[in-house]
C-alpha cells in the first residue's frame, strides 16, 4: 500500500480521516451527527457529509484503533454512539497535522511563486 | 501495520463484525437529528433527506467497510452454487462420479507406482545406496542385466573396495521358508533374508526390541545362529509380545535365537516381498564356498568423502582383472569377438534407495506407462465434465444476461462459475479420496499368487499433495472454459433471444472426439498388456508344473543318504495318487541359478557359460521334459568332479537341445566328452532332453547341463500328483515324518505357487490396464449419452416439427445421431493411430505380442462401436417417441 499512487478515493478519505481525528481532539467524545454537524459549521455549510461516507469511515478508524466507539446517552438522553480519539489516534493527528503542514507550505510557495 | 489491523478486522468482522441492527439504530439517531435540526431551520423536510442521503446506501457502505466484500461474494457464490447444484441433480451426480472415478483411479494408481517404485527406504543416507549389477553378453550376444553375486566373489570386491565404501550382503528374498516355534506345534511359513553384518549399521537403524545384528554377527560360517524378526512380522504374528525375544526357532537345520526386532516401517530391501526374519550371511554355510551359486545381491555405500565413481573404478578394475584372468584359461584358437564381447562386460551402479528387486526393475517402465494410460482416462472424465457444465452454461445464457445488465463485471460472472466447479471438484475429490482409498489395496489383493503380494501402501504427504494438485488441476481445466465463455454474454441479445442451446455444439463434438481419442488408445494398450501376460502364462516352460508339489526337504549329513533318499522316494511312488517321483538341488524357477563353462576339446571354445542343475534319477520323467536321445540317469551315476586331492573324477551328464545346437553345432551329442569348469573333470553326454526354462519365465531357453546329484543334505522332492496336488499333501507329509526322524521337510506346496510368483507384475499390469480401460470406455459412454442426450432435450422442437411434417423414428435417430458419428469417428482413427505409434514404442516390454496384429486393433474398436451404440440408444429411443403434438403445443 505503501507504494501505490493514492486515488481519489483515498485522498478524500485521508482528508475525511483528518477532519474526523481534528474534530473529535478539539471536542472531545462526540456521535456520528455532532461531528458531522460541526464539521458543516466550520466550513459554512460547504462540508456535508452523509451517512454513507460518514459512518465508513469513521468504522475504519475505528477497523484501525485510532478511534474507539461505545453506546451511551446524549444530554437529550437518546441512545447514540459516542468517538473518543485513542492515544494511537492521538498520534496519527499529529503526524497527519504536519505531513499537511508540509505539503500545504509546499503548494503554497510553489501556487504563490508562479503567480 | 495499520491496514493489516484494519485487514483483520475486516476479515474478523465478516463473522462478528457489528450487527447490523446496531448499525441501523445508529443511523437512525442521525436521521431523527438531521430531521430536527432542519425543521428547526424551517426547510422542507425533504431536505434533511437530501443532506443525509439513504439509509439503506448507507448500510450497504458500512457492510462493505465491516466485512470482506470478496469473501462476502463468494460466500454467497457457494450458496447458491450449492441450490444451483441440487436443483439439477442428475447432471452433478454424473460428473461427481465420472470425476470421482477418474481422480480415485489416478491416485490409487499413484499409490501403486509409488509402493513400487518410488518409495525410498526408511534408511539413512537412501540416495548413496547402489546395488552392483553387470550386463553379460550371454552365447546368442545378447546382453543381459545380471546382479546376483556368490560369496567368493563378494569377499574378493570387499577386500579391494574396503578403504573406499561398505560393501553388504542382501539376499535374495525367496519364498517363505518353513519355520518352526517350538517342534511339538504347527509348522508355520516366514521369509527369510540373509544380510552380512554391516547392513543394519549402514541403514542406521535402532531397534524396535533388543539388538541387531552387526558384524560380529557374520564372522564365523554356521556360527552365529542369531536372527532379528521384522516390526511388521512382530506385530503380524506375535502381537508385538516382547517376550519373544531370546525364543528360538527351526529354519532349515538350524536352531536361531531371536536377538531383536529391526524398527517400524523397514520391510526388506525387495518392494513387492516382506522379509519376515534376518539372518547373518555366514549362516547359510553350504553356499559360502560354492562359486557359482549366486543367492545375494551386493549393496554398496560410499563412505563419506568418496565418489560413486571412485568406488565404481574400483570394483570395475577387479571385475576386469578377474575377466582376463578367465581369458587365460580360454583356449588359444577362442573367437576374438568373443574374447571382445566378455571384456566388454561392464560393472554398474545402480541406485537402490528404493530398493532393488528384479519385479520393480523389469516393471519400471511399463507401471510409468500405465500411469500414463491413467492420466489419460482422467482426461476423458474431464472432457465428460466440461461437457456437462459447457451445456449447463448454455442453459443459463438468460441469467448471466441478467446478471451481466443489473452490474455485474466480467470477474464477478468467472468467479461464479469458478465456485461452482470448486463444489464439485471438493465433492469429486471426496469421492475420489474413498476409491483410492479401496481400490489399491483391492487391486493388490486381486493379484492371486498363492501368497500375498505385499506391498507398502503408504497415504503419505505425497499422495495427498498429489490428490489435492489434480483436483486443483481439474479444476481450473474444466471449470474455466465455460466460465470464460459465460461472461462474454451480451446481455441484450442474452436476455431477448430465446437460446438456441446447442450454441456450443462444436465444442461439444470436439469434447467427444477427444474422449473418443483417449478411451481407444486406452483400450489398445490394455490390449497389448493384456495379451503380453497371458502369453506369457501361456508359454510353455518346457516342463509341466500344474500336478507337481515340491518338497524342500534335508537330512543330516554324514550316513548313507543315497538311502535316504531312494527309500523315501519307493515310498512316495508306492502312495495312491502319486505318479512319479523324483528330486533335484533345487528346481527351475526357484531363483537359483549356477553356471559353469564346458569346453569341448577340439573345437573353438566359445567360453558361454552353460547352465547346469543337479538331479536325481527320473527327474526329466517327474518334470515331465521330453527325452530326445540316449538314456536318462541311474542311481550308480557320478558327476564330473575334482577331489579336494585334485584327483578328476569323470562323470556323466544329459544336456538339452539348445546345449547342442551352440555346442555342436546341432549334431547328436550323445556319446560326446566334454570337460567342465572348475577343474575339467571330464564328462560323458549320455543323453539329450528338450529345452526347458531354468531362471525365470521371459528369457530364452539356454544351454542346459543336468548332472547326477550326489551330496544330497538338502535339496528338493518333486512329487507329480495325478490329482490336485493341494490335496496330495496330507500324504506326502505323512510318508515323511514316516521316514527317518532327522529328515527334516521344510516347505511343501504345489509348483504353480512358485511359477505365478514370477509373473506377479505382468498380471497386476494386466488386470490393471483392464480396471483402467474398463473405467475410461464407462467414462466415454456416458460422454457420449450425456452430449446425445441433450442434444434431443434441446432440439425437441425442431424433432416435433419435423415429424409432424412426416420424418420417420428412423430419419429423425439419424438425425440427431449423425452429429456426432465423424468425432467418433475421427476420435478413434486418431486413437488407433497413436496406439499403434506407441505400441512400437513399447515393444520390448511386450511379450511375443505385435500390435499391428489385426486382433490387437479390431478388438478395442468392436468394444467402442459397441459401447457408443449402447450410449446411444437411450437418447435414440428418446427422440424417436417425441410427441410431435405435445411438443409443439408446449412452445
Amino acid at each position: 500500500m505503501a507504494n501505490r499512487e493514492p486515488s481519489k478515493a483515498d485522498v478524500l478519505q485521508g482528508t475525511l480521516d483528518l477532519m474526523v481525528l481534528q474534530t473529535l481532539d478539539t471536542m472531545g467524545p462526540q456521535h456520528g451527527y455532532a461531528i458531522a454537524a460541526r464539521l458543516e459549521q466550520v466550513s459554512s455549510g460547504a462540508l456535508r457529509l452523509n451517512m454513507g461516507t460518514l459512518y465508513p469511515g469513521l468504522m475504519r478508524l475505528e477497523q484501525r484503533g485510532l478511534v474507539k466507539g461505545s453506546w451511551g446517552t446524549t444530554d437529550t438522553n437518546r441512545k447514540a454512539r459516542f468517538y473518543t480519539l485513542t492515544a494511537a489516534g492521538r498520534r496519527e493527528l499529529a503526524r497527519e497535522k504536519q505531513a499537511w503542514d508540509r505539503m500545504t507550505t509546499i503548494m503554497q510557495a510553489l501556487l504563490r511563486g508562479d503567480a | 501495520m495499520r491496514t493489516l489491523r484494519e485487514w483483520l478486522h475486516r476479515l474478523v468482522g465478516s463473522l462478528r463484525g457489528r450487527n447490523d441492527a446496531d448499525l441501523r439504530e445508529e443511523l437512525r439517531l442521525h436521521m431523527e437529528l438531521a430531521a430536527e435540526d432542519s425543521q428547526r431551520r424551517g426547510e422542507p423536510t425533504r431536505t434533511a433527506r437530501l443532506h443525509t442521503g439513504g439509509a439503506a446506501q448507507a448500510m450497504d457502505a458500512l457492510r462493505d467497510q465491516r466485512g470482506w466484500p470478496w469473501l462476502q461474494s463468494v460466500l454467497a457464490d457457494v450458496g447458491f452454487a450449492w441450490r444451483q447444484l441440487n436443483k439439477h441433480r442428475t447432471a452433478t451426480g454424473a460428473a461427481i462420479l465420472s470425476l470421482g472415478l477418474a481422480v480415485g483411479a489416478t491416485t490409487a494408481a499413484f499409490r501403486l507406482v509409488n509402493a513400487v517404485l518410488w518409495r525410498t527406504l526408511p534408511v539413512a543416507d537412501a540416495d548413496r545406496l547402489f546395488t552392483l549389477a553387470w550386463d553379460e553378453v550371454s552365447a546368442q550376444g545378447e546382453r543381459e542385466y545380471r546382479d546376483e553375486f556368490d560369496y567368493s566373489t563378494f569377499r574378493r570386491y570387499s577386500q579391494v573396495a574396503a578403504r573406499q565404501a561398505e560393501l553388504m550382503v542382501v539376499g535374495m528374498t525367496g519364498r517363505s521358508q518353513i519355520i518352526d516355534f517350538d517342534t511339538a506345534g504347527e509348522s508355520e511359513r516366514a521369509t527369510r533374508q540373509y544380510v552380512s553384518g554391516n547392513v543394519f549399521p549402514v541403514f542406521g537403524f535402532q531397534p524396535a526390541l533388543g539388538r541387531l545384528l552387526t558384524q560380529t554377527d557374520d564372522v564365523t560360517p554356521g556360527g552365529h545362529p542369531v536372527a532379528v524378526i521384522s516390526h511388521h512380522y512382530w506385530t503380524r504374528r506375535f502381537a508385538r509380545d516382547p517376550s519373544v525375544l531370546g525364543r528360538t526357532f527351526r529354519l532349515g537345520r538350524t536352531s536361531f535365537e531371536i536377538v531383536g526386532v529391526a524398527p517400524r516401517g523397514f520391510t526388506g530391501t525387495e518392494p513387492g516381498r516382506m522379509t519376515d526374519v534376518f539372518i547373518p550371511a555366514t549362516m547359510n554355510v553350504e553356499a559360502l564356498d560354492r562359486p557359482g551359486w549366486s543367492w545375494f545381491r551386493i549393496w554398496m555405500q560410499p563412505r563419506r568423502g568418496v565418489s560413486t565413481e571412485q568406488v565404481r573404478l574400483t570394483l570395475q578394475a577387479e571385475f576386469i582383472r578377474e575377466h582376463q584372468e578367465r581369458i587365460k584359461k580360454f583356449p588359444a584358437d577362442a573367437p576374438k569377438e568373443r574374447i571382445a564381447a566378455y571384456l566388454s562386460e561392464q560393472l554398474l551402479l545402480e541406485p537402490a534407495g528404493a530398493g532393488a528387486s528384479s519385479p520393480q526393475r523389469n516393471l519400471r517402465r511399463p507401471l510409468l506407462i500405465l500411469s500414463a494410460l491413467v492420466v489419460l482416462v482422467l482426461l476423458v472424465a474431464c472432457a465428460n465434465v466440461a461437457n456437462l457444465l459447457a451445456a449447463q452454461a448454455v442453459a443459463r445464457t438468460r441469467e448471466m444476461a441478467l446478471r451481466v445488465s443489473i452490474g455485474a463485471g466480467r470477474w464477478r460472472l468467472i468467479q461464479l462459475v469458478l465456485v461452482e466447479s470448486l463444489l464439485l471438484a471438493v465433492g469429486a475429490s471426496a469421492a475420489g479420496a474413498l476409491f483410492a482409498w479401496w481400490a489399491a489395496p483391492f487391486v493388490v489383493s486381486l493379484v492371486d499368487l498363492g501368497e500375498p503380494l505385499e506391498l507398502v501402501l503408504d497415504t503419505d504427504w505425497r499422495t495427498i499433495a498429489f490428490g489435492v494438485a489434480l483436483t486443483v488441476t481439474v479444476t481450473v481445466l474444466f471449470g474455466l472454459a465455460p466460465a470464460i465463455r459465460a461472461s462474454s454474454i451480451q446481455p441484450l441479445g442474452g436476455l431477448k433471444e430465446r437460446v438456441d442451446g446447442y450454441a456450443h455444439r462444436r465444442v461439444a463434438r470436439t469434447l467427444v472426439a477427444a474422449q473418443m481419442t483417449f478411451c481407444v488408445f486406452v483400450l489398445f494398450v490394455a490390449g497389448l498388456f493384456v495379451t503380453t501376460f497371458s502369453n506369457l502364462a501361456g508359454r510353455s516352460l518346457g516342463f509341466e508344473y500344474e500336478h507337481v508339489l515340491l518338497v524342500d526337504a534335508q537330512t543330516t549329513p554324514g550316513r548313507d543318504m543315497n538311502e535316504t533318499w531312494t527309500g523315501l522316494m519307493d515310498r512316495l511312488r508306492g502312495t495312491a495318487d502319486i505318479e512319479s517321483v523324483s528330486f533335484a538341488q533345487w528346481v527351475p524357477l526357484s531363483q537359483n541359478r549356477w553356471t559353469s563353462t564346458v569346453r569341448v576339446p577340439g573345437q573353438p571354445n566359445l567360453q558361454n557359460p552353460s547352465l547346469f542343475l543337479a538331479v536325481g534319477p527320473g527327474f526329466f520323467k517327474a518334470m515331465q521334459v521330453g527325452m530326445v536321445a540316449g538314456r536318462d540317469l541311474t542311481p550308480s551315476d557320478t558327476a564330473p568332479r575334482v577331489t579336494t586331492d585334485k584327483q578328476l573324477v569323470p562323470g556323466v551328464g544329459i544336456v538339452n537341445e539348445a546345449f547342442a545346437r551352440v555346442l555342436f553345432g546341432g549334431d547328436n551329442p550323445i556319446g560326446k566328452r566334454v570337460t567342465v569348469s572348475p577343474g575339467n573333470p571330464p564328462m560323458e553326454i549320455i543323453g539329450m532332453v528338450r529345452d526347458s526354462t531354468y531362471y525365470n519365465v521371459r528369457e530364452p531357453m539356454r544351454p542346459t547341463v543336468y548332472v547326477p546329484w550326489e551330496s544330497k543334505d538338502g535339496g528338493t522332492l518333486i512329487v507329480r500328483t495325478k490329482g490336485d496336488p493341494l490335496a496330495a499333501i496330507p500324504a506326502v507329509r505323512a510318508e515323511l515324518s514316516r521316514a527317518r526322524t532327522d529328515f527334516r521337510a521344510l516347505q511343501v506346496s504345489p509348483y504353480s505357487t512358485m511359477v505365478k510368483r514370477q509373473m506377479v507384475l505382468e498380471r497386476l499390469l494386466a488386470i490393471l490396464s483392464i480396471f483402467f480401460a474398463t473405467v475410461a470406455l464407462l467414462l466415454a459412454s456416458i460422454g457420449l449419452y450425456g452430449v446425445l442426450n441433450y442434444a434431443v432435450i434441446q432440439r425437441r422442437r425442431e424433432i416435433g416439427v419435423r415429424m409432424a411434417l412426416g420424418a420417420r423414428a428412423v430419419d429423425v435417430i439419424r438425425g440427431v445421431t449423425a452429429e456426432m458419428m465423424s468425432p467418433v469417428g475421427i476420435g478413434t482413427l486418431i486413437g488407433l493411430g497413436a496406439g499403434l505409434a506407441f505400441g512400437g514404442l513399447i515393444e520390448r516390454i511386450l511379450f511375443e505380442v505385435k500390435p499391428t496384429d489385426p486382433l490387437t486393433i479390431t478388438v478395442p474398436l468392436l468394444t467402442l462401436a459397441a459401447a457408443a451404440a449402447l450410449a446411444a440408444l437411450p437418447p435414440s429411443i428418446r427422440a424417436a417417441r417425441i410427441d410431435p403434438a405435445q411438443t409443439l403445443r408446449s412452445e
